[in-house]
């Protein structure tokens, strides 16, 4: 029991979400966010900052303010360390990693090149109820950057 | 300890899944029945039966089944009136929850009729409302041009009734409010609010779905100034089915409304120009009604009357008395709402700073503990005590001190388990 506890709260998670990185708004950004998750009531508030560097449009910033628990918070401070100075579509592909394992019911076995501390969220796909908790900034990040790419192409 | 239910051992083994294991072997320690209660073995065999044995389509079907299921809807309705008091069994509408019953109220008040609010009037609600007595009353006030105004809520989680008569005016067409708070706990007094609503002339609409499980109730018992005129519950909360919930309301007023949904069974004549309605209660059950739900919830009912609703509500009383002393118990715990169990439901909110409610929910559940956390769609009661989400425990008839003494237990190392000092 306490096993399972302790693979949903990873030393990581916890250090993530006492210390969150990235955390606050800041300027500039080309696109804003707010999602919230309608069961509980976590809420974040997100920006995205693009920029142009060597491998094509870049994740200069992603700056956020987060309400939740301890999986939504240390999730959005994980985030911001491995999207920010990414190319975009390095960053969307990390994106779709994680969102792969979360869905994967815990049968995905995350790539640590990829994730880094992300994998300690993998024992979070075993617990249903807390999987939202997980994507909540992720799915955030996405909404902006696309929205921020839109405004670009415009 | 004194007030509990007699036989408490022997009410829990009418439950079947109380002594169902959880993960790990863990007893399970129900503690959500604001959010849905358990049901006994007797409603569920009900359901059973009728279906294994009498089911057919009601009123329409000329054969012995069709009689029989009618007469098992029918004797449901008779039930849940004799459990309300209700002056009058037609006056007991069946629907789908408490929420529909409250979507009714609020359409059929905005369409042509005696009792349509349109600009100028107001409806007055409360800060405390679940979303399902706030949203349908800003979408009426919103489609009307009417205003929409509330009671505030005092820093001990009462409402707030000193501003009653600017509040409460000849402009009020509609008070709606309700019994229970399934956040707070809070019991209001609707019996003096409905005398100063009936004063100014407005309908008073009781949301009982967290009163009905817990209080007893005999409206016909009710002095008429302080009766409520629609009073809404959903089965679920009184150990009865999903998917059927009641709407009590006077017959005057029952009559005065327009119909709510249109079709089979709620006609009285139709052609291809108009229609006349059957009489209440057939008026507001269009189509095939939820039956064999509305026999478990007769079941529902009659099992609370043996038991005795006195008896329930005492066995409440003191279960959350002994809940808010273990909560308070808890060092950093902070509860949202009354702290006197005699005038509190068995819904417990509270926050520990330091552990977010679902954090604190999913250590719980890993020990078997079974509580809500999140904003128990009452966002606004929330907002008030400058909270975003707090963890809702919430006891039953069939809940024991032991299971309070667990949650504690479970408290006290989630606290050490998030290394709060
Ligand atoms: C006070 C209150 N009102 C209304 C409801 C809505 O009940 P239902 O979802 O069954 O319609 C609930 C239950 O969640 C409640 O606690």
């Amino acid at each position: 029991m306490t096993t399972d506890l302790d693979s949903l709260y990873q030393e990581i998670i916890l250090d993530h979400y006492k210390n969150p990185h990235h955390k606050g708004l800041r300027e500039p950004f080309e696109a804003e966010v707010h999602h919230v998750n309608p069961t509980c009531g976590d809420e974040v508030t997100l920006r995205v900052h693009l920029g142009d560097g060597p491998g094509g449009t870049t994740v200069e910033d992603v700056s956020y303010d987060a309400l939740g628990c301890s999986i939504s918070q240390a999730s959005a401070s994980v985030l911001t360390d491995l999207v920010i100075g990414k190319p975009v579509d390095d960053a969307m592909r990390i994106h779709d990693e994680f969102l792969t394992l979360m869905q994967g019911k815990g049968q995905v076995e995350p790539d640590e090149e990829v994730l880094e501390d992300g994998v300690a969220f993998a024992g979070v796909a075993r617990f249903p109820a807390r999987i939202k908790c997980a994507l909540l900034s992720w799915m955030a990040w996405k909404d902006a950057t696309t929205t921020a790419q839109l405004e670009e192409a415009q | 300890m004194e007030g509990l239910l007699p036989d408490l051992e022997v009410v829990r083994k009418d439950f079947p899944i109380l002594s169902r294991p959880m993960a790990d072997g863990h007893p399970l320690v129900y503690l959500d029945s604001a959010n849905t209660s358990q049901k006994p073995q007797v409603v569920i065999d009900t359901m059973v039966d009728h279906l294994e044995r009498h089911n057919a389509n009601i009123a329409r079907a000329m054969h012995q089944l069709g009689a029989e299921a009618t007469a098992a809807y029918e004797d449901a309705r008779d039930k849940v009136a004799a459990f309300l008091g209700a002056p009058d069994r037609d006056e007991v509408i069946f629907l789908k929850n408490a929420t529909e019953a409250l979507n009714l109220a609020a359409n059929t008040l905005a369409w042509p009729g005696e009792r349509q609010v349109g600009p100028g009037d107001e409806v007055v609600i409360t800060e405390m409302e679940h979303h399902s007595n706030i949203v349908p009353w800003q979408l009426l006030t919103e489609r009307t041009g009417a205003t929409l105004r509330w009671f505030g809520i005092t820093e001990d989680g009462r409402l707030d009734l000193s501003d009653i008569d600017e509040l409460v005016t000849e402009r009020t067409k509609v008070v709606s409010l309700v019994w229970i708070s399934n956040m707070l706990g809070t019991v209001n007094p609707i019996g003096a609010i409905a005398r100063r609503a009936h004063e100014v002339g407005a309908l008073v609409v009781v949301d009982a779905s967290q009163a009905a499980p817990q209080l007893p109730i005999d409206l016909a018992a009710m002095p008429e100034e302080e009766r409520p005129d629609l009073l809404a519950f959903t089965g679920h909360k009184v150990v009865g089915p999903t998917g059927i919930g009641v709407l009590w309301g006077r017959r005057a007023v029952l009559d005065q409304l327009p119909p709510f949904l249109g079709g089979g069974e709620m006609i009285e004549t139709v052609t291809m120009e108009r229609s006349t309605y059957a009489p209440i209660p057939h008026k507001f059950e269009a189509g095939t009604p939820p039956i064999v739900e509305a026999v478990g919830l007769g079941a529902a009912v009659d099992y609370l009357s043996v038991l005795g609703m006195t008896n329930v509500h005492r066995h409440e009383q003191v279960v959350t008395a002994y809940a808010l002393e273990g909560l308070q118990s808890v060092p950093g715990l902070r509860v949202l709402g009354p702290l006197d169990a005699a005038q509190r439901g068995g819904a417990i909110s509270f926050e520990i700073p330091g552990v977010h409610p679902h954090d604190l929910a999913t250590v719980l559940d890993t020990r078997g503990i079974a509580v809500r956390a999140g904003h128990h769609c009452a966002k606004p009661a929330h907002a008030r005590f400058g909270v975003q989400s707090s963890t809702r425990m919430s006891s039953y008839l069939y809940t024991t001190p032991a299971e309070i003494d667990a949650l504690v237990d479970g408290l006290e190392y989630t606290r050490s388990y998030f290394k709060l000092s």
